[in-house]
């Protein structure tokens, strides 16, 4: 048992980490949660530094200041479009973490209780798992590996017999207490973790990367029974209880449920397949676009990926601000998913300095859609297609949308008339009042914002 | 093993009650944070690292110990970064508003 002073201190920072959590949840008190956050983590290292510290206290140390010099400049550096897959990166290298520990504690330890063993086979499992599913959702957001669904054939049988292999493992470790099959069974959740990343595509990657955190807070959580340490039991469950209801929160957001986004990749084939030689593009020039713009009352901007990759947010507020001089209203459409994450395109154009009032939802747009003259379509495509909406066939049917068929024009900018990330056809983009402008969003809005100038 | 078992039940409450309403702008933030916390790890790796004893366990250990900061370190900064922006909003939003309570006292 631990000295009460460093019980005390784990209490403080368990309570530091839920008030971090019930600010993180609140704009006004958001940054001062995370701040809080860390101050209980700083206060949770240190005391176990100074209690647990008994051998090897330099290299400890020196591992510290390691991690330190490659954690601080990667977060720091990191493009805030990039943000998701760093996020993943951060949570897969949590869940390895906790394998090693529960690895470690197991050698030091090997004739320990059921409860010891039982709650080491977990952690190791669950670990495992989060480590290779978050370095695989990396590799997807990074776009290193296609970000399609990678369906392996008898992929669910695979993934079957992979866990009914890694159940069994988990229960000879518990039975037999031998680290060679504990270092198997991690090898098995290591292609669990694989094989149950795979097949989610497109935009349900980030909800997978919400989940495999949860999982995460669940695996360190079980190392704190490993470790018979309530502070890793504590926090652990926090974050594998708020990343589940968070997760949730993301699904309804895109209107999927959980169980179709693990299990029920995308069929990419049926939408595609349609008759596409009588269907016609209508491609118009800067000017057309900025014609349109001039003489509007009011315009819908609706940001997508596709502006932040090209770092357009900052054009598309001079835009705005442009329009708005000329008495135009101007308002910015923010889909739940838009951007890569829930709440990411919200982050970006708070970097451009966008006012947050501005910023209006789907149930603030959708019902004034009708009087709504020009919706700018900036580098988006699956929150404003209409399939989502009409089509029980559409692989994102049921995903709340931007009615921007309803409004009296929609221009669309776009590189190419690739389709957006869940890979899925937009018969938006063949509508007659579609306007389709080509090219790179920062450099035609640009042009774009010298053409009003014009008008 | 009761009381472990009473700690667990409470916590899955706890982190339950505390994220149930949270708007969308804030998910992304909120995952990130959620993310550092489960940091916490580096707490068990450093205890198990502090009474290794043989050559593995130790490297074992410094792995567990130098990964978890990345994780720590990384997810507090990463965190940060998204949520200083909204508040360089509010100082904007502030100094508006400072400006106008101006234009009042003017008029």
């Amino acid at each position: 048992m631990s000295p009460t002073w460093v019980q005390l201190a784990y209490l403080v920072a368990a309570l530091c980490f839920v008030l971090a959590l019930k600010g993180l949840s609140t704009p006004k008190h958001a940054r001062a949660g995370n701040l809080l956050g860390a101050a209980g983590m700083a206060l949770a290292v240190i005391t176990a530094y100074v209690h647990g510290a008994v051998h090897n206290g330099l290299l400890i140390l020196l591992a510290v200041a390691a991690g330190v010099a490659v954690g601080i400049p990667a977060a720091r550096s990191v493009k805030m479009t990039a943000i998701p897959q760093m996020v993943a990166l951060f949570n897969g290298v949590g869940g390895a973490a906790a394998a090693l520990v529960a690895l470690t504690e197991f050698l030091e330890v090997p004739d320990g209780s059921v409860l010891f063993q039982v709650a080491t086979a977990l952690t190791v499992l669950i670990g495992s798992v989060s480590f290779s599913g978050s370095v695989v959702t990396f590799l997807k957001l990074q776009e290193i590996m296609t970000t399609r669904p990678v369906l392996l054939p008898a992929g669910q049988v695979l993934g079957i017999g992979v866990a009914a292999a890694s159940a069994l493992l988990a229960l000879s470790v518990v039975l037999t207490g031998s680290s060679l099959l504990l270092v198997l069974l991690a090898l098995a959740g290591l292609a669990l973790g694989v094989l149950f990343v795979l097949p989610v595509g497109g935009a349900d990657v980030p909800i997978a990367i919400s989940l495999l955190n949860a999982f995460t807070g669940l695996a360190v959580a079980a190392s704190g029974y490993v470790l018979a340490n309530t502070l890793l039991i504590v926090s652990g469950t926090l974050v594998g209880a708020s990343g589940t209801i968070l997760t949730r929160l993301m699904a309804q957001a895109m209107g999927r449920k959980l169980t179709n986004i693990l299990f029920g990749a995308f069929q990419t084939t049926t939408a595609v397949a349609q008759s596409d030689e009588q269907r016609t593009v209508r491609a118009g020039t800067v000017e057309d676009v900025a014609i349109l713009l001039g003489y509007a009352h009011s315009v819908l901007v609706v940001p997508g990926y596709g502006l932040a990759v090209a770092q357009g947010q900052h054009a598309v507020r001079e835009l705005a601000q442009l329009l708005e001089q000329r008495g135009i209203t101007v308002d910015y459409g923010i889909h739940p998913v838009a951007g890569r994450m829930p709440g990411h395109m919200n982050v970006l154009l708070a970097e451009a300095d966008v006012p947050y009032e501005n910023l209006k939802e789907l149930d603030d747009v959708n019902p004034g859609m009708g009087s709504v003259d020009v919706v700018l379509v900036i580098g988006a495509n699956d929150v404003v297609n209409p399939g989502a909406r009409d089509e029980p066939s559409s692989p994102i049917y049921g995903m709340p949308i931007f009615d921007v068929d309803r409004a009296k024009a929609v221009v669309f900018m776009k590189r190419s008339m690739r389709p957006g990330f869940a890979g899925i056809d937009n018969s938006l983009l063949y509508d007659p009042k579609t306007t389709m402008l080509f090219g790179d969003a920062k450099e035609s809005l640009t042009k774009l914002l010298a053409a009003v100038k014009q008008v | 093993m009761i009381d472990l078992l009473t700690i667990f039940v409470l916590a899955v409450f706890v982190g339950f009650e505390v994220v149930s309403k949270v708007s969308t702008i804030l998910h992304t933030p909120l995952m990130s944070g959620a993310n550092a916390i489960h940091g916490v790890i580096l707490v068990g790796a450093i205890l198990i690292t502090g009474r290794a004893e043989h050559g593995a366990e130790i490297a074992l250990g410094l792995a567990a110990v130098f990964l978890a900061t990345v994780n720590v370190v990384g997810g507090f900064v990463v965190t940060d970064r998204m949520l200083e922006m909204f508040k360089g909003h509010k100082a904007g939003k502030v100094a508006k508003a400072v400006e106008n309570g101006h234009g009042e006292q003017a008029k």
